[in-house]
């Protein structure tokens, strides 16, 4: 059953197509890759489902619901969070607040004004369980600002999944990290988002990455979607190998 | 958030205590003119503690401040000379609805805005109502002001009142007592305003607005009811300022007003608690004496803020609570 639907979804800059009339769908429960060159319009195209940009035209769908015009924070309540590929924290504050932000905002506490936030006690230790799952429980009290690239890129990921979205967009989760630490994350971010029985759509360009961890890559060419299938597919895919990876498939 | 907090919250508390109880003493240590000072030092600390939430936590800085401030002040004084109010409970509340209406109209204009657009047009609105302050003579009293004289106000619902001309000194004892506890009610709100969700959601706005927006917070609304707490405050500190003073005219709208506030939480510094009051206490003093010693004491000033912005950018407090942890880190080091 498909959770996220777009119909001929269309934005522009200029000359530039960056996405061009795409139809796209995402299934309940899949761990989909979006994958293609710099520019093919993998970022703009989350942008444009998450309220980051507003289409040129065409209609964007949650469970048949039309978001099309629909601001960010409904876009949130209706199921959908998102990671940023520059990360995206609050660096002055602890990595357990970062966390613990995104529940508040969840729960619609986040104008609570005169109780402590650290007493909710509930809050609190579900951050804690989060950061946990994650493999931050140890930084809970450092700031956010303090941690290496790898745990930033962990926390970005917390936080998104702290709002328990139904379709969560993590925009190249291991980019600007070692090779050993891409294993890390995703080995972390798959486990905990399928144990927790979320829809994700990662943008990653390490089709290493893409191929061993994902149930169906879609692959973007010039504001297009040039394949969708599941990995051994897309690996045999022609077209992919000429545009993508840079190979022929009968090499 | 920030467990474990129990000994944390424990010593801020014992500070806290501690900082009180040499409060109280105050009067039967000092002059009435040093007590009075102090009082001075007490209303404007409300005042930063005010225009901190929005410089501090939320990353918003205005030029305003004067505006709500001057409201609370006129606001005593209309009250008194055309209403026949004497009761500062009134005062207090009157002052506070008239200041929360004009910072909830003045923050629908500003909190659209961050940065340079933001001060502008705080400095503006504020320019606005001190020109009718200025204009409108016939109701303000324009340059002259408006006379709130201390003989003919009360505290506590009628029960201490301060009839002679003979009663200034009894008047500064029992006022400082009573600017001290309307102080510490307003520190202790404060400081839980600021570790509230809500105080957590300012910071997070303040760090990254665009992933603050991607939790689902509305960005404008928080802005918006970090004004109004914002001018609240500020318009109280107005509001406790004005008896003390005797007097209020159109200077208390105007942007050096608003300059002194800024200069308050720059002097302490804004990124930590209690550097803005700490900022507004030392600033009276500094005022009172600079303008003592010297015709040019405005150089002076102007001298110091340069000083501060370039060689102590965290302020007072800032400063001694990064050597306080140097110190620490040495001795941990040598033991």
């Amino acid at each position: 059953m498909s959770l996220l639907r777009t119909e001929r979804l269309k934005k522009h800059f200029g000359e530039t197509r960056a996405v061009d009339g795409v139809d796209f769908t995402v299934n309940e429960g899949e761990f989909l890759s979006l994958v293609g060159t710099n520019g093919a319009g993998k970022t703009t195209l989350v942008n444009l489902i998450s309220a980051f940009l507003s289409p040129d035209s065409g209609r964007i769908f949650i469970a048949d619901r039309d978001i099309t015009y629909s601001p960010v924070d409904e876009r949130i309540r209706a199921g959908i969070a998102r990671s940023f590929q520059l990360v995206n924290l609050f660096d002055d504050l602890s990595v357990l607040d970062n966390v613990a932000l995104a529940i508040f905002a969840r729960e619609r506490k986040t104008k609570r004004m005169f109780v402590l936030a650290e007493r909710d006690a509930a809050v609190t230790r579900e951050a804690t369980d989060l950061l946990g799952q994650f493999g931050l429980g140890g930084n809970a009290q450092a700031l956010a600002g303090g941690l290496a690239q790898g745990e930033r890129k962990l926390l970005d990921v917390a936080v998104a999944y702290a709002l328990r979205p139904k379709l969560l967009f993590l925009d190249e989760p291991t980019s600007g990290v070692s090779t050993r630490n891409k294993a890390q994350i995703m080995d972390t971010v798959s486990s905990v988002v399928r144990r927790g029985g979320i829809t994700a759509v990662v943008i990653e360009h390490d089709m290493d990455v893409v191929f061993k961890y994902s149930d169906r890559v879609v692959v973007m060419h010039e504001g297009r979607f040039l394949a969708d299938g599941p990995p051994e597919e897309i690996r045999q895919n022609r077209d992919v190998a000429t545009y993508l990876l840079g190979t022929d498939v009968s090499d | 958030m920030n467990a474990p907090q129990a000994p944390a919250i424990g010593r801020r508390a014992a500070g806290a205590g501690l900082v009180l109880a040499v409060l109280l003493l105050v009067p039967a240590v000092a002059s009435t003119y040093q007590t009075q000072l102090l009082t001075y030092g007490l209303t404007l600390a409300i005042a930063a503690l005010g225009f901190n939430l929005l410089l501090g936590y939320t990353g918003l800085l205005s030029f305003g401040h004067s505006a709500y401030f001057g409201a609370g002040a006129y606001a005593v004084a209309l009250m008194m000379r055309y209403l026949g109010v004497s009761s500062m409970e009134l005062f207090i509340l009157g002052g506070i609805v008239f200041s929360a209406a004009l910072a909830a109209l003045f923050g629908v204009v500003c909190v659209r805005h961050t940065r340079i657009f933001f001060a502008i047009l705080t400095l503006a609105l504020s320019q606005v109502l001190w020109t009718l302050a200025y204009k409108f003579f016939w109701i303000t009293g324009g340059t002259d002001g408006i006379r709130v004289p201390f003989s003919k106000l009360t505290l506590l619902g009628g029960l201490v009142a301060f009839p002679g001309a003979d009663a200034f000194p009894r008047f500064i004892t029992s006022y400082y007592y009573y600017v001290v506890v309307v102080f510490c009610v307003c520190a202790a709100l404060m400081w839980l305003i600021v570790h509230s969700p809500f105080g957590k959601t300012l910071q997070a706005i303040r760090d990254n607005e665009t992933r603050a927006r991607f939790l689902g917070v509305r960005i404008w609304r928080y802005r918006w009811l970090a004004f109004l707490v914002s001018g609240v405050f500020t318009g109280l500190a107005g509001i406790l300022w004005v008896p003390l003073n005797g007097l209020t005219t159109p200077d208390v709208l105007y942007w050096p007003q608003s300059g002194k506030i800024v200069f308050f939480a720059v002097l302490g510094g804004f990124r930590n608690f209690s550097g803005p009051i700490v900022g507004a206490v030392i600033f009276n003093y500094l005022e009172v004496y600079a303008v003592a010693v010297t015709e040019y004491w405005q150089i002076t000033l102007g001298v110091i803020l340069i000083v501060l912005v370039t060689f102590l950018p965290s302020g007072v407090v800032g400063t001694a609570a990064r050597l306080s942890a140097w110190l620490k880190r040495r001795r941990e080091a040598s033991a």
